[in-house]
């Protein structure tokens, strides 16, 4: 393998603004200085391949992958346009492309290859490649983000992606066309007035600034889920950028981190950030997710997912069972399997009553946080809250094929393996899910559970 | 002048598939066919229509999205190669329409006075979204009625489903007032699916049907509800139930056609007319026209 490397990554906003206007903003002009420099400062590393996951190109089957090596158009912003059109005519690398398709493939993603005239390059793209590349000497690919993936989708369109840097002895750049609270003001305003949209927006992104200039990306990471939440319009499922970069940096949490800008663009909150590989010392990580290594897809159409899944069914605990049909009986092949002759939930009037639900997953039986032993008994660390906020999400499936939604549980009786080390983590995942719902609760400390999990819950809930 | 009249309003949803199975010839990628439910529920809507005479056509995509009020395209002519986002395999689809710029602009006038963020879209190099592109070939393929074309503001992701229908009730009450005082007989469209919930992977032929389903049985029951409610003429409770149906159905009501749509109605109680159902990569679509011409006051 050639010993191909990520030499610099960078956060940049997608706005057009920079391009089109900066002279109508002072903040608008410092973002722009700030493209300026990180683009000296890709020419002075050496470059030869810019690797673009932009946020303003939403996919829905998979990834897809920018082919034609010469993509070329206008484009004009859909919120925008007034503030003018920005000709286009970029420098793909098409191999780097064709190989990270094939890449993700092998790790049973969906991707997809896109090389047709005409093609719209998104706003976010055009802008970074524009501001960072400005005569087109570095060839560059681009990666859609798709709306619905989460996480572990995210990590190994990274993981694959590093592959091919590595395969192919690159010296590249990791870029991530975004931004960081993304509520706009939804009236036009008059540019001197721009301003990030909400004090609580600010506070949040200067603790992600915070975060990035010490060079804590995996914390940024790890957070994603949370600033989704607290900052960020429900335009996609999470704020799955970090995720993306983080993987392309190998998870890692002491990188050197360097915020060149950071400004309002109509009320979002817009920045450059360096981050470079160069140790900084800081950072140790608090947690960690699966380290997940490979996608298992849906609706078995990809045969790479259906080869993925079937090592994992035998991985975590007892044989797996189709589950039981009696009258009444809700099943779906959203959540695990069972451990035994009995189905997901039973309906009796207008109430559920469902299996005990843990964390497992369905389809590979992985268990999110890992398992909490080996198969030969031995203790594993392990992630409650990774897995209670699973059960969570099992229960969640289990309810929507009933017809029901999570808003609708009555009462929950849950039990733990191990309640002193565990309570703690499983009650702020529960504060943040179910308990804004409010059913009523009973917590149990029990010797073991059939499966190497460390939570489970016993619902009733109504139609 | 006499006064105007909306016609008729349709629920004419957008989805690229259809297009490509129906082979037209702006068409680049070909289809061996499929969806062929809804590519004949878009045939039973324009047989229904082809006797009633119009003058425009008013559509609201949710593919033109506005996070920055309400947009109207705003040049007379729109001419150039529209290439899906997402499914650029499926549509790159030559286009040729004509706007009436007139009509916008006294649907933007009255939106702005009724306290709506507004704004005419007048950049010449602005590509027009897929979602216009493909109800309108679907609904009119000899493309010769100007179109009067509304972005989809996205108050839903900022606010609520709640704040959503609000502004989209004040938004089809006014448009519905610039059509009465245009004198001009218009056809309505909200360019949206039912629920939608996608499919993230493709068959290796996207046309295989028999991979094609909703995706869950919690979805269809959602779909039938609504769509029962608009062969009932319950569309007052379409409306009431639109926040639950738009979160737990992912519908694409999101975009706040439908909404805008049945407020150009008058939220009507007479009973629609289901051309056509059918799922697409998952999704709910239903075709569906108020025939408003056959419910005229006496």
């Amino acid at each position: 393998m050639s010993n191909g490397e990520i030499v610099e990554s960078f956060v940049v906003p997608v706005h057009p603004h920079t391009v089109l206007a900066p002279e109508q903003n002072e903040g608008w002009n410092r973002l722009r200085q700030a493209y300026d420099e990180a683009a000296k400062i890709i020419t002075d590393s050496g470059a030869d391949l810019l690797i673009i996951y932009s946020t303003t190109w939403p996919s829905i089957i998979g990834h897809q992958l920018i082919s034609d090596p010469n993509p070329e158009w206008v484009m004009v912003d859909h919120d925008f346009h007034e503030l003018g059109s920005i000709n286009y005519s970029f420098n793909i690398d098409a191999e780097f492309a064709e190989l990270w398709n094939a890449e993700n493939k092998a790790r049973g993603l969906q991707s997809r290859c896109v090389n047709y005239q005409g093609f719209p390059i998104d706003v976010g793209s055009v802008v970074a490649l524009t501001l960072l590349n400005p005569d087109n000497k570095i060839p560059a690919v681009i990666v859609s983000s798709n709306v619905y993936a989460d996480r572990s989708e995210t990590t190994v369109l990274a993981k694959a992606c590093r592959d091919i840097v590595k395969k192919t002895g690159r010296k590249a750049v990791a870029i991530t066309a975004m931004s960081l609270s993304n509520r706009m003001f939804t009236e036009h305003i008059d540019p001197k007035d721009d301003k990030i949209h909400s004090l609580k927006d600010d506070e949040w992104n200067r603790k992600i600034l915070e975060f990035l200039g010490e060079g804590r990306l995996e914390d940024v990471g790890q957070l994603s889920r949370t600033i989704q939440q607290q900052i960020r319009v429900q335009k996609v499922v999470n704020f799955k950028p970090m995720w993306w970069l983080s993987a392309m940096n190998e998870n890692r949490n002491n990188l050197t981190g360097n915020v060149l800008a950071y400004e309002a663009v109509h009320g979002a909150g817009c920045a450059v950030v360096n981050l470079n590989p160069t140790e900084s010392g800081f950072g140790d990580k608090e947690y960690d997710e699966d380290n997940v290594e490979v996608f298992s897809g849906e609706r078995g159409v990809l045969d790479s997912a259906t080869k993925t899944q079937e090592p994992a069914q035998t991985t975590n605990g007892p044989a797996l069972w189709e589950p039981t049909k009696a009258e009444g009986s809700v099943n779906t092949d959203s959540a695990p399997k069972p451990v035994g002759a009995y189905p997901h939930a039973r309906r009796v009037g207008d109430l559920l009553y469902l299996s005990g639900v843990g964390p497992r997953q369905p389809g590979t039986n992985e268990i999110p946080g890992g398992p909490i032993h080996d198969q030969q008994g031995n203790p594993l660390n392990y992630d409650i809250k990774a897995q209670t906020q699973a059960v969570v999400d099992n229960i969640s499936r289990i309810l929507e094929e009933a017809g029901s939604s999570i808003d609708k549980v009555l009462d929950v009786t849950s039990f733990l393996v191990d309640m002193d080390r565990d309570f703690q983590g499983y009650n702020e995942v529960w504060a943040e899910t179910l308990g804004k719902v409010g059913p009523t609760r009973t917590t149990l400390a029990i010797r073991a559970l059939p499966t190497p999990i460390a939570v489970e819950m016993k619902v009733i809930a109504s139609i | 002048m006499a006064q105007g009249e909306i016609v008729a309003g349709c629920l004419a949803p957008h989805p690229p598939h259809l297009v490509y199975a129906e082979n037209p010839e702006q068409n680049e990628p070909v289809a061996e066919g499929g969806w062929e439910q809804l590519r004949w529920g878009y045939e039973r809507l324009r047989e229904s229509l082809s006797e009633i005479e119009y003058d425009a056509i008013v559509i609201l995509s949710p593919h033109w999205q506005t996070y920055i009020g309400t947009h109207f395209l705003g040049l007379e002519n729109f001419q150039s190669l529209s290439v899906d986002p997402i499914f650029p395999n499926l549509f790159r689809y030559h286009y040729d329409m004509n706007v009436d710029v007139e009509l916008a602009q006294q649907i933007h006038d009255k939106a702005q006075d009724a306290g709506l963020a507004v704004k005419m879209m007048t950049n010449p190099d602005f590509r027009v979204d897929y979602g216009t592109i493909t109800t309108g070939h679907m609904f009119r393929p000899q493309w010769d009625k100007p179109l009067v074309v509304i972005s989809s503001n996205r108050s839903r992701a900022y606010y609520s489903v709640e704040v959503m229908q609000e502004m989209m009730m004040e938004l089809g009450r006014v448009t519905r007032e610039a059509i009465l005082e245009s004198g001009k007989k218009v056809v309505v469209l909200a360019s949206n699916s039912l629920s939608h919930r996608h499919f993230t992977t493709e068959s290796e032929i996207p046309e295989d049907m028999s991979k094609e389903h909703i995706t869950s049985h919690a979805m269809h029951l959602w779909d039938m509800r609504i769509i029962d409610y608009m062969k009932s003429g319950q569309c007052q409770r379409i409306i009431d139930e639109m926040p639950e149906f738009t979160e737990q159905a992912i519908a694409e009501t999101d975009g706040g056609a439908f909404t805008w749509l049945l407020s150009t109605l008058e939220v009507p109680n007479y009973p629609a007319i289901l051309h056509g159902y059918g799922t697409i990569i998952g999704t709910g679509n239903a075709i569906v026209e108020w025939p408003v011409y056959k419910h005229k006051e006496a």
